[in-house]
């Protein structure tokens, strides 16, 4: 008898349908070269390399780097404001719906294999992304900003996502002979770590997402402020801490710094207390405003499924 | 309107201010040429 697949989620579809999206053009895969249309010129909210043959918008990680590493000449207005108002409006919705490199790293952790908890551990090591943010992102290239030379730290030292999407993908292009024999060390560095990343993501939920991208990081600072995103209505929580439990993120409360707005905890919360919204509309789980079921797991006594 | 929501508000429109005046100043066209070329440093070749 076959076994039915089960049915992607939405959100695993918006995850697949956007990883396509930004990297729709298909030419470049075939023909191993990247698109140079005007669309560049826009970021997509996602990590996702710019040096992608499939890639049609601009990495924003990239775009900020390379924007601190010239402010020296013109402010960096444009990559700030542009991220501002993607953390704003979406926040880690992003990383939960909108990146491609946190889809692969969702896959890849469906390989059944014995899975690493979270942890307190875990919870301190989901800081190391705020130095890697601070250092690689800003420091490095603001550094050498001074010397009006041009580097951008992470991308140059750290991007997985650059080793996968642009420099694989290039490089195993027959036509680009060129590239390929230009590697040397740093190259190889950077595809140890990717290897290690993807090792990782293995045994370990979202390890890149957690501990290491400082987009991540980035939103997760204007976790509170984001419009669209999961939210808990105070007024229904009785701090249960079933959100807690099933959260695979290490999340000291949801929708916080440390939430992908996954989604996981509205299905376990017993008082309906959890949604996903926009604002104050509600697009999946329990309008505030509405009455409990008849008959549903809880009632306005709040006792809950313990009845 | 509560304070959150102005504190928002107040960040919305500084992201659309900046955003108008990175286009202005060239940052727009600056991500566009750098996003054209092949970035070596991403590709582990700078």
């Amino acid at each position: 008898m076959v076994k039915k697949l089960p049915r992607p989620s939405t959100r695993r579809l918006i995850q697949l349908y956007s990883a396509l999206l930004y990297n729709a053009h298909l030419k470049g895969f075939a023909e191993g070269e990247i698109y140079t249309g005007p669309l560049k010129s826009v970021c997509v909210p996602g990590l996702n390399c710019y040096s992608c043959p499939g890639a049609v918008g601009a990495c924003p990680l990239g775009s900020l780097q390379n924007a601190v590493a010239a402010s020296a000449d013109r402010p960096a207005f444009y990559i700030v404001g542009v991220l501002l108002l993607f953390g704003l409006l979406l926040g880690r919705v992003i990383c939960g719906f909108l990146c491609p490199f946190g889809l692969i790293q969702e896959l890849l952790h469906k390989i059944p294999t014995r899975k690493v908890p979270k942890s307190p551990l875990t919870r301190r090591l989901s800081r190391v992304k705020y130095g890697v943010l601070l250092l690689f992102v800003i420091g490095i290239p603001a550094w050498f900003a001074l010397r009006r030379l041009p580097l951008p730290g992470f991308c140059k030292f750290i991007c997985p996502a650059g080793t996968l999407e642009g420099a694989l993908l290039l490089m195993l292009h027959p036509a680009n002979e060129a590239l390929r024999a230009m590697t040397g060390g740093i190259f190889w560095w950077k595809f140890s770590l990717l290897v290690l990343i993807l090792t990782s993501c293995v045994f370990v939920f979202r390890a890149f997402c957690r501990f290491l991208c400082p987009l991540g990081a980035l939103y997760g600072l204007m976790a509170r402020l984001a419009l669209l995103g999961v939210k808990v209505d105070r007024s229904r929580c009785t701090d249960c801490g079933a959100c807690l439990r099933v959260c695979p993120m290490d999340i000291r409360a949801v929708g916080d710094s440390e939430c992908v707005h996954c989604g996981k905890c509205i299905d376990v919360c017993r008082f309906q207390a959890i949604s996903f919204r926009a604002g104050k509309l509600v697009l999946r789980g329990r309008d505030p405003s509405t009455p409990p079921r008849c008959g549903s797991a809880q009632d306005d006594t709040g006792k809950g499924a313990r009845q | 309107m509560t304070r959150k929501r102005a504190l928002w508000a107040a960040l919305f429109a500084l992201g659309l201010l900046l955003v108008v005046l990175g286009v202005l100043n060239g940052g727009a066209r600056d991500v566009l040429a750098k996003a054209v070329k092949i970035c070596s440093e991403c590709i582990g070749l700078g």
